[in-house]
């Protein structure tokens, strides 16, 4: 069955429920979401307002589901929702937005709008309405295993050079470990250096765990896109890895929304729980650490800031673990405005980053991040998301800032005591 | 036989001083907030007025109105009126009664036919004639053949101004107002239940003095003794201006003479000088004695909801009524919630999986 | 009709229509909000979903994200109308006297002065956010027809109200009229509206808790 408006709306339909119908209900047009937005704060341009993104799918529920609405439907008064306004709506639900919750946290009546564009996605991708570089992304991810193209072969060669490097075995396809680790192909492809790092934590704490050839990639193009079939997909391979392994935790890597995807969103896609609990590497870095079993030396004197993923801090719950690890290697550690969860997005979740058309966008509206990071005037930036990280370093240098972005993981490694033997 | 010499005769035959009857003009030119030099045009009008003849009709009345202008421990003003007038017919004042009254009225009118003043007191019922009779005659028939040759209606009361007591609901015998029966004469209400008696004499020395009506307002009542409320006069007025209000009789607040509005007084919706003019030669007004006003000068004011309600408060119950509209509203929520429950099941079932090929 | 047959009329018939179509429409609009459900949550919960719920009913009155020059203006002047309303509706002895028919019990008022310093408060309010409505570009965006509606009828109330405590404009028995028959308009016309909020709002904000609550997070 090919997209079309029909299945769009059909699919909007479908992800009404109480609170999408009562958040709809409650919007009083006061446009305070905009002032949360980092889209509309460093564009000024009102059409980045975070509800007015909800204005065809707003329509669809006044129509379907609201006792005037249908009355007016059925008497042919109103307006039905066309396929050229969702193509008009394209950009704004994908380009100027990442999903990152902010707009949530401050509309006064209480409205999650994040959770409403999320719902919006799928309603735009079942009429054919996304962006190139998302379906491409969503096409590799399906067909090849990630939206990158990373494949086994290319995960092999970064285990082997780990090995090399740390002296250490990287275990793969270890049936029995307590954790299974998954990765982001961002990490595998431009920040390998995670896979040694926790090899040689896991080491040092001494953590039964392993990978999965048949289920290696946490990125999930399904869910950025907005397709939960897709997304069930994707996630599905990761679930069924952990089974046949049979592991008790499945990490989920630094990467934002692929923690939302796995811990939040996956049992919910599948239609099922998990045989399995799902834990963020930083959260599990954070247990180790309160056990004793995570031990580290010296201290890294760099002026330093964290940057808070949205998917993982003010979306995902894990908000104090980063600044525990922090506080072991990093005196000079500061927050910058606004930190933790009402931290400002990077500007390249939630698929913005996948998309090319949304290149020059993101990159203007960096400049909120820009403010913040000259505000504290750090010389590095930690973040636990292989897609901030990278977004931050595009970000930085585009705007001439001469300041270094390491991985948490990357850098608790670094200062890793000798394992006891 | 007819008594029409000048007042100015009269007043002399009754031994009524030149400065008593002075007093008298004064005060209805104040009354009437006349300019001052009119209480001269007054009394030398008045002195050579010939006495009009003034034919008295009472319907479905309690003789109340009667009563306010007449009864008096001493001599008040207000019943100097009947001297300036031929009170020519008049149920509870005249000597005569049956035939012989009936031909004192046809006599009275035949001799100033065109000229006479008709005074109505009491409600018409237009239901059954048998509720009310003269003689074999309905009041319906009885009050339009006496007004054909009327000057002017002087409608005293509520009942005869707007229907009265009688004409609360249910309204058994059909009582209506002299005004929605009669359509071709000038009318003037001088409501109230009792009306104030120093109105009655106003309006009557009123015409009198400039043979015409006085200025009426929309309700056909005299501009000068309605035109304003008895909240706009209320001796209380300042502390329903500060929120002292008396919360029951005999309360605290009720004894500092505080403000009856939480005690239903209708003093801000009714039109009446009751506040200045006050009643028993200026003695008091109910709300001086410490009830709130009824609001009896305003049409309907039996119908109005209860006395004791205040005026922001409903005059119906709204309790049952909204638990109702509760109950209802639950119901259809209900109904609806589960039609939108399987339009979203229908569209759920319909649900073909996205696959790759769908980007 | 005479004026006082549209007095009675306005105390009695209307307003129990008016009431009658209140809490009929706001009955059905939160129950059927509330009917149309959420799908199971299957992940494992962090935290609850009723005291985080719960939590944010209250505390999203008093959060304030990292808020611009126009975000203060929007809340604090929204505050001034909705304290100034409430406070104007709710404690003049007049308004009072209303409530304790329907509600068998009172309380103390306030001095009427007071209210009227506050029923101007709120009329300038509501005439600020009226003009920020019309020049504020995100607001000219995102607002309709409703927005101007509701808050014409939302007026209303608030300026004859005034007009009728301090003998402005009509008489005291037709400005008792207008007043009455202005909120029975606003009365009608809430479960219809965005105005429908002053319920939603309330399930909103603990879905919102709710949401954020079960992974953990205090919103």
């Amino acid at each position: 069955m090919s997209t079309s408006l029909n299945r769009g709306i059909q699919a909007m339909i479908e992800q009404i429920d109480a609170p999408m119908a009562t958040f709809f209900s409650s919007c009083v047009h006061c446009g305070l979401c905009a002032d949360a937005c980092l889209f509309y704060t460093e564009t000024q341009d009102p059409k980045y307002t975070p509800i007015h993104k909800l204005a065809p799918m707003r329509r669809v529920w006044q129509q379907e589901f609201t006792f005037w609405g249908k009355l007016l439907s059925k008497l042919g008064l109103s307006k039905p929702v066309t396929d050229a306004e969702l193509a008009e709506w394209e950009p704004l639900v994908y380009d100027s937005c990442t999903l990152c919750g902010r707009c949530s946290m401050v509309c006064p009546v209480g409205n999650d709008i994040a959770y409403m564009v999320r719902k919006m996605r799928e309603g735009m991708v079942a009429s054919g309405h996304a962006p190139d570089g998302l379906k491409e992304a969503t096409r590799r991810s399906i067909e090849l295993g990630s939206p990158m193209g990373v494949t086994i072969n290319t995960l092999k060669a970064h285990i082997k050079h780990a090995e090399q490097e740390t002296g250490l075995v990287v275990p793969l396809d270890q049936e029995g470990a307590d954790y299974l680790l998954v990765l982001s192909s961002a990490e595998i492809a431009n920040f390998s250096e995670i896979i040694p790092a926790v090899t040689r934590i896991f080491h040092q704490a001494r953590v039964s765990w392993t990978m999965a050839s048949d289920g290696f990639e946490a990125t999930n193009s399904g869910i950025q896109i907005g397709s939960s079939d897709l997304a069930a997909e994707l996630v599905n391979r990761i679930v069924k890895a952990a089974e046949r392994l049979k592991v008790k935790y499945v990490i989920s890597p630094e990467c934002g929304h692929a923690y939302t995807a796995l811990r939040w969103e996956g049992p919910n896609l599948i239609g099922r729980r998990y045989p399995f609990e799902v834990v963020h590497i930083i959260e599990l870095l954070d247990q180790l650490r309160s056990a004793g079993r995570l031990r580290t030396e010296g201290m890294d004197d760099t002026r330093m800031t964290f940057h808070d993923p949205c998917q993982m801090v003010r979306r995902g719950g894990v908000i104090d673990q980063p600044r525990n690890l922090l506080n072991m290697v990093a005196p000079n550690f500061v927050e910058m405005p606004d930190a933790g969860i009402q931290n400002w997005c990077c500007g390249g979740g939630g698929g913005v980053s996948a998309n090319p058309r949304a290149d020059e966008l993101r990159l203007k509206v960096f400049s909120r991040k820009k403010s913040q990071l000259d505000a504290i005037k750090v010389s590095t930036v930690v973040t636990s998301c292989s897609n901030c990280r990278s977004m931050l370093e595009e970000g930085l240098e585009h705007n001439h800032m001469d300041l270094n972005v390491i991985g948490l993981t990357e850098l608790i490694a670094e200062h890793l005591a000798p394992a006891e033997k | 036989m007819m008594d029409h010499e000048t007042l100015g005769e009269r007043l002399a035959q009754q031994g009524v001083s030149r400065r008593a009857f002075l007093k008298f003009c004064t005060a209805m030119a104040s009354l009437m907030a006349l300019p001052p030099g009119t209480a001269t045009a007054i009394a030398e009008a008045l002195i050579k007025a010939r006495r009009p003849s003034v034919i008295w009709l009472s319907f479905q009345e309690c003789t109340g109105c009667t009563e306010s202008l007449t009864r008096s421990y001493s001599p008040t003003l207000e019943s100097l009126i009947f001297d300036m007038i031929s009170l020519d017919y008049h149920h509870t004042l005249q000597a005569a009664s049956g035939t012989a009254a009936e031909a004192a009225r046809e006599t009275a009118m035949k001799e100033n036919y065109g000229k006479y003043l008709v005074v109505v007191d009491g409600s018409i019922p237009i239901g059954n004639p048998g509720y009310g009779a003269h003689g074999g005659v309905s009041f319906v028939d009885h009050l339009q053949q006496t007004v054909k040759g009327a000057a002017a209606i002087i409608a005293v009361g509520t009942c005869a101004a707007f229907g009265g007591i009688p004409n609360a609901k249910p309204n058994p015998t059909g009582a209506v107002s002299v005004s929605d029966l009669i359509k071709d004469k000038p009318i003037i209400n001088i409501s109230g239940c009792p009306p104030i008696p120093a109105v009655i004499t106003g309006v009557l020395a009123h015409y009198l003095t400039f043979g015409e009506l006085p200025e009426l307002d929309e309700l056909g009542r005299p501009k000068s003794f309605y035109g304003q409320t008895i909240h706009d006069r209320c001796y209380r007025r300042p502390f329903y201006d500060q929120g002292k209000f008396a919360k029951s009789f005999d309360d605290e607040g009720a004894r500092n003479g505080w403000c009856m509005f939480e005690l239903g007084c209708k003093g801000p919706t009714t039109h009446n000088a009751c506040a200045t003019t006050k009643w028993n030669g200026g003695t008091s007004f109910p709300i001086e004695s410490g009830h709130g006003c009824l609001g009896c000068s305003e049409p309907h004011f039996w119908d109005a909801g209860s006395f004791y309600t205040p005026l922001s408060a409903p005059t119906v119950n709204i309790a049952t009524i909204a638990a109702g509209a509760a109950v209802a509203g639950a119901g259809i929520a209900v109904a609806l919630g589960v039609a939108d429950r399987a339009k979203k099941r229908r569209a759920q079932q319909a649900h073909e999986k996205m696959t790759v090929k769908d980007l | 009709m005479d004026t006082q047959q549209l007095m009675d009329f306005v105390r009695g018939p209307g307003l129990q229509f008016a009431a009658a179509v209140f809490v009929l429409g706001m009955v059905y609009r939160m129950l059927h909000l509330i009917l149309l459900g959420r799908k199971k949550n299957l992940a494992e919960p962090r935290g609850g979903e009723w005291g985080p719920g719960l939590r944010t009913i209250w505390h999203r009155s008093i959060q304030s994200v990292g808020l611009t020059p126009r975000g203060h203006f929007i809340i604090i002047v929204g505050y001034v109308f909705h304290f100034g309303f409430l406070i104007t509706l709710l404690f003049l002895s007049q308004h009072i006297d209303l409530l304790r028919t329907l509600l068998r019990f009172g309380w103390p008022a306030l001095p009427p002065g007071l209210i009227t310093i506050a029923a101007i408060l709120t009329i300038g309010a509501m005439i600020a956010l009226l003009v920020h409505r019309f020049t504020d570009p995100v607001k000219r965006l995102i607002s309709d027809y409703q927005d101007y509606l509701t808050w014409t009828l939302t007026f209303l109330p608030l300026l004859t109200g005034i007009m009728l405590k301090q003998g402005i404009g009509l008489g005291y028995q037709q400005m008792l009229i207008v007043h009455i028959t202005t909120v029975e308009l606003l009365l009608i016309a809430i479960p219809f509206t965005k105005l429908a909020h002053m319920l939603t709002t309330f399930s909103a904000r603990w879905y919102n808790g709710a949401i954020a609550g079960y992974k953990g997070v205090k919103v």
